[in-house]
């Protein structure tokens, strides 16, 4: 034990005269270890504690507070006590004494055993004694500590000091500037609201103290290590400020007061606490300031320079009229709410009146945010809005107020719509529902299109409120619809009405199935003798294509419209020159339509099963229906039409299939593509309809092009399955394919082939690869699918690639279309949507294993052939993503500009249009040459445009030193003969005279 | 915006905007030489920011397509434009950021006249002769205040 008391006593000698810092770490250590006790360091400490010199007594202090902070958790509820009576005593001490007194009392403020009625003692002696805000920064921070600590800990017997403790607390923070210390600040005051603390009568100091930040005006210095933004404190503050009722009487003219700021971020931030304070208050809270509330929300909104502030002005109006509308249910206070809705409808009805003048907007956004707040303000503001609107509408002429107004109208359905989703009450448009109607189909029948497009909008957003519209409604519209279709040219008129019939059939199939549908199979099917109108009525059958793919969305409706289309396709195809024509565009929308019905529907089992049972078998039919006939030599009429637009034809069909395979994930695709397999290899064709087919057919092995292109359907049915479904035959199929890639020598024919190939090989299971022999037609395709995939085979393929850029025939051909295909983002087959094996980063990992590849390659290439590795190297970094362009492309780029530099305008455009987004830190090389005035004189004027656009984006760096010569250069393209370029040099030019310029960037 | 600070004109009638100029064949097609006509000056400058309101000089009408002349051949631009009320205080800096946009987009070949169209404004003489006047215009973008003023009324606004 003596010699425990010697140590310590030598620490402490070291540690307070000998000014080792180190020495508290040992004693600390040492406590720990149980070589001497906390009170016996303190007996150590004696004599350095009653020195008579403060900084003697300052260090003493010192180290017993850095013992503590290490040892705090070790402490009994006895030497906790003795401490604190220490420490309170303490702080009577000289100035320099309070540091590490601060610090030792923040350290015990975590004991857990605090002895009863401590921390209250020790609080007073705090508040006491010293003055916060004399203090230093870190040592006001530990009184922040101190007071967050307790109130985690002992709640309840701070509460016990009532008011005082808040006053305490106002005292210390009043003045605190440092934004770290705020943060601390906030949150104290924030848990004496949220915690329920009584304010008392300090409330409005504790108010006071607070809100004189509001609103923070805070810019972190730059290099701020503290990482303290603008938006924590905003935050912080907010929180405080809208934490309570009390603060209503004092918050709400401050909000108003500073709402007449000049500052966009102090409105801002009012708007926004303003909303977030209501949601807390009720009306009484409010009810004093609701006029110059509703004045300062509305010069905002009516003269507002900036959309944020315009969209805070009206969720600060929403959340208000919430809040009113909440305290109508329990109290006899229906008069505040509709006060306040009779203030906007005096500013604002008026101004509805006049749709042409600039306020008619701002007064209706207004009224629909007060609108969407709940549906006792809806009812008041529609039974208000509403009749004089339609009384408008029906006394105006002109068609531009007409639709103005129509619109207005369509912003208070969708507002009212927003509010009633919960209750089941009926619509608040129901007593307007006649003259509703009445407006909407007098529009439609108005001959100005952007009115009856408004109208389609309107007429959704009224089928959209549950129960208004009745049945018999619902069947004019379609009328309606169905009459606009038929007639109507404009195409965006079209095209709303479609959307619109989507929109009823989504809510209503039963009555489209009855009126739609019937009417557009009947028109479609009707005969046009008149070759003059033959033309108009091709139109009509274009829309009503795509009108009956709009509304197929429920099964139902596309068990209905499907048929209609399949039957459109069998007349194609069967029909003869005199009797039915569909022409070959009709055919191609049908099919398109086909596929968009596959995309949109619904995903169920119902619609599954049609598609694969009726749609697909059918389409698969025609296809092979057609390609026998090009074969026997029998082409008549549209069949002819059809094979030569085969492509499109197929790929629609194709898209069907990938749609559909997100689907049902086992069974109907399954068999669909074990039939396909079937039918190619063995020529079974028993599932087909119409089964007129002669048995065994060759379909990939036949010389005749127009079957073995029918190759591109097989690709669609197997290579869109999960990798877990396996291909039945696959073997004998790859085989075959592969085959046919080498030998077929119809283009649509081996490259379908080798997408088909590559699509399979790129989902084998792992392990189960023999090494196929490739030609160099199949061979990019094939190296995607196994770059897609990291797999080890893929090095000798790409070694075979880089050989061909050698290859004086397929150099240019292979360069230009292998790499590109090789890193983009394949459309049919190779990616995720058809369940590929994509391995994530795959272009970096190819780029960063090949470029020295490439760049040896270039080097050594003969002056006629290096054209091709230039073409190569922008084809891969044009696809690369941004953040690798950015660190790859300094590197690269004198190669790029040697690129730039050669005669080949493909290559100018793809290099010019990877160097654009990367212009990061543009070396000087690249200006100069870009500012070259030769960049002008391409003769295409897509590379004088990608140029232009180049300079433009050059803007953003810092490049001012460059700005007069660049501004000069730029005047010569100003005079360009062709239009489009100018257009991009007075944006560029724009943008640069920006640079540096007051106002500008 | 304190109650000194009001508008001159608060609730002005809304113009719509006119879509963007139809591509066509021949200006894809390299060898034909494309005239600068009026539609193309009119699409420069109606997108220029009102100093006041949230709009375009387009939607304020303060500049319509009928009242852009130009000669491609002569190499001259006549541009009226139309203060939305009489006594519009902002006019001149209206022409000045007209006439500021015109020579940053024009070839220096041209000859620029803008001009307040004849009977629309109070003191439509002077402000024509200020906008006329060479020395002045240069001297007012001399002026960082002033200057900053017009780029912000010429730098695009997302719509």
């Amino acid at each position: 034990m003596a010699a425990d008391s010697t140590l310590a006593l030598s620490l402490v000698e070291e540690f307070v005269s000998g000014l080792q810092d180190s020495k508290a770490k040992d004693a600390a250590k040492g406590v720990k270890d149980g070589k001497f006790t906390v009170l016996q360091l303190v007996e150590a400490l004696g004599s350095s504690l009653t020195s008579s010199q403060p900084h003697t007594r300052a260090r003493g202090v010192l180290l017993l507070s850095e013992v503590l902070q290490e040892c705090y958790r070790d402490l009994t509820e006895r030497e906790v006590e003795v401490l604190i009576a220490f420490y309170e005593n303490r702080l009577k001490d000289h100035y320099v004494v309070t540091p590490p007194v601060l610090k030792g009392l923040k350290e015990l403020t975590k004991c857990t055993n605090l002895p009863p009625g401590s921390a209250v003692s020790m609080l007073r002696s705090v508040f006491q004694d010293i003055h916060v805000q004399s203090l230093m920064l870190s040592e006001r921070a530990c009184v922040y500590s101190m007071l967050i600590n307790i109130m985690e800990t002992r709640e309840a017997e701070l509460k016990g000091l009532g008011a005082d403790f808040v006053f305490g607390f106002v005292q210390s923070m009043d003045g605190e500037r440092d934004p770290r210390n705020l943060l601390l600040a906030f949150q104290i005051a924030k848990n004496l609201i949220h915690r329920g603390y009584e304010l008392g009568k300090f409330t409005e100091e504790l108010f006071e103290v607070t809100s004189c930040y509001f609103p923070i005006d805070f810019s972190p210095p730059p290099n701020d290590p503290h990482g303290i933004t603008r938006e924590e404190l905003v935050q912080a503050l907010r929180a405080v400020l809208t934490g309570t009722p009390n603060f209503a009487e004092f918050l709400l003219p401050l909000l108003i007061e500073k709402l007449d700021s000049d500052v966009q971020s102090a409105k801002l931030d009012s708007l926004q606490t303003l909303a977030a304070c209501v949601s807390q208050y009720e009306h009484k809270h409010v009810a004093e300031f609701l006029q110059g509330l509703w004045t300062a929300v509305r010069r905002e909104v009516f003269q507002t320079s900036s959309e944020r502030i315009e969209s805070a002005g009206l969720a600060a109006l929403t959340a208000l009229t919430s809040c009113l509308s909440r305290s109508v249910l329990s109290s006899d206070s229906e008069d505040s709410l509709s006060t306040f809705l009779d203030f906007i409808l005096t500013d604002c009805k008026h101004h509805l009146c006049e749709p042409d003048l600039k306020l008619v907007w701002p007064s209706a956004k207004l009224l629909q945010a007060a609108c969407s707040a709940s549906t006792s303000a809806s009812h008041i503001i529609t039974a208000a809005v509403m009749p004089s609107l339609l009384e408008q509408y029906n006394n105006r002429a002109q068609c531009s107020h007409r639709r103005t107004l129509l619109e207005v109208v369509q912003r208070f359905i969708h507002s009212v719509k927003n509010c009633q989703s919960s209750d089941n009450d009926e619509s608040v448009f129901l007593a307007f529902r006649e003259s509703l109607c009445g407006v909407v189909f007098s529009a439609l029948s108005e001959n100005n299109s952007s009115l009856q497009i408004t109208a389609t909008s309107v007429l959704t957003s009224l089928a959209q409120q549950a129960g208004l519209l009745l049945e018999s409604d619902i069947e004019l519209a379609l009328d309606h619809l169905t009459r606009l279709l038929l007639i109507e040219e404009d195409d965006r008129v079209s095209l709303a009405v479609a959307e619109c019939a989507g929109a009823l059939a989504q809510l209503h199939p039963a009555l489209v199935i009855s009126k739609l549908i019937p009417r557009l199979k009947n028109e479609m099917y009707t005969d046009q003798g008149e070759a003059s109108e033959l033309h108009s009525h091709h139109a009509v059958r274009q829309r009503c294509l795509s009108a009956l793919a709009a509304v197929s969305i429920q099964p139902s409706v596309v068990q209905e419209s499907t048929p209609v289309l399949l039957e459109v396709l069998r007349s194609a195809h069967t029909g003869n020159l005199a009797k039915k024509i569909f022409s070959v565009d009709e055919v191609v929308l049908t099919c398109r339509s086909l596929q968009r019905i596959a995309e949109q529907v619904q995903d169920t089992e119902e619609a599954g099963r049609c598609f694969h049972n009726i749609i697909i078998p059918h389409l698969l039919s025609l296809a092979l229906q057609a390609a026998l006939q090009g074969e026997k030599g029998s082409v008549k009429g549209l069949t002819s039409f059809i094979l030569r637009h085969q492509n499109s034809f197929n790929l629609n069909l194709l898209s069907i299939t990938y749609e559909l395979t997100d689907f049902h994930p086992l069974s109907p695709e399954a068999t669909t593509a074990s039939r396909a397999v079937s039918l190619f290899l063995d020529g079974d064709v028993s599932f087909l309809p119409d089964n007129s087919f002669p048995s065994h057919m060759q379909l990939l092995k036949g010389d005749s092009w127009s079957l073995s292109r029918l190759v591109c359907l097989l690709m669609g049915s197997v290579c869109s399955l999960p990798r877990s479904v396996e291909v039945p035959q696959i073997d004998k199929l790859l085989s075959a394919l592969e085959e046919m890639s080498c030998t077929c020598s119809h283009p649509l024919s081996y490259t379908s082939a080798a997408k088909c190939f590559a699509g399979l090989v790129n989902k084998k299971p792992q392990g189960q690869f023999v090494s196929y022999s490739l030609d160099s037609c199949a061979c990019p395709q094939v190296s995607k699918a196994l770059l897609l995939r990291y797999h080890p085979l893929f090095t000798t393929l790409t070694d075979k690639l880089f050989s061909l850029l050698d290859d004086a025939g397929l150099g240019p051909m292979a360069a230009a279309d292998g790499f590109s295909l090789l890193m983009s983002d394949s459309t049919d087959v190779l990616n995720r949507a058809c369940h590929a094996d994509v391995r994530i980063m795959y272009r970096q990992r190819f780029f960063s294993e090949n470029k020295a590849k490439l760049v040896q390659g270039f080097n050594a290439a003969p002056q006629e052939k290096k054209p091709n590795y230039l073409k190569a190297l922008s084809n891969i970094v044009n696809k690369l993503p941004k953040q690798v362009q950015v660190t790859e492309l300094p590197a690269l780029l004198s190669l790029l500009l040697e690129a730039l530099s050669g005669p080949d305008q493909d290559i100018h455009l793809t290099t010019l249009s990877c160097l654009e987004p990367v212009l990061v830190n543009p070396p000087q090389v690249l200006i100069h040459s870009l500012n070259d005035d030769s960049v002008f004189s391409f003769t295409l004027q897509s590379v004088r445009i990608a140029s232009l656009s180049c300079i433009s984006a050059l803007s953003y760096f810092p490049v001012l030193p460059f700005r007069a010569r660049v501004l000069r250069a730029l005047a010569k393209p100003l005079d360009d003969k062709k239009r489009l370029v100018r257009r991009e040099a007075v944006q560029a030019r724009a943008q640069w005279f920006l640079l540096g310029s007051p106002g500008g960037r | 915006m304190s109650e000194g600070t009001r508008l001159e004109n608060a609730n002005p009638v809304i113009f719509q905007r006119s879509g963007d100029r139809v591509q066509t064949a021949s200006e894809e097609d390299e060898d034909v030489h494309d005239p600068i006509d009026d539609r193309e000056i009119f699409d420069l400058i109606r997108s220029i920011n009102d100093p006041e309101h949230p709009l375009s000089l387009e939607e304020l009408n303060v500049v319509e397509q009928v009242r852009v002349k130009v000669n491609d051949a002569e190499s001259t631009v006549g541009i009226e434009f139309t203060p939305t009320i009489p006594h519009c205080s902002m006019a001149t800096l209206i022409g000045l950021s007209i006439k500021v946009k015109l020579l940053r987009s024009l070839p220096d070949r041209f000859k620029i006249d803008v001009c307040i169209t004849p009977g629309t404004h109070a003191s439509e003489e002077a402000v024509n002769k200020q906008l006329a006047d060479k020395e002045r215009v240069a001297a007012a973008l001399e002026n960082a205040s002033l200057l900053e003023v017009v780029n912000q009324c010429l730098s695009t606004r997302s719509i």
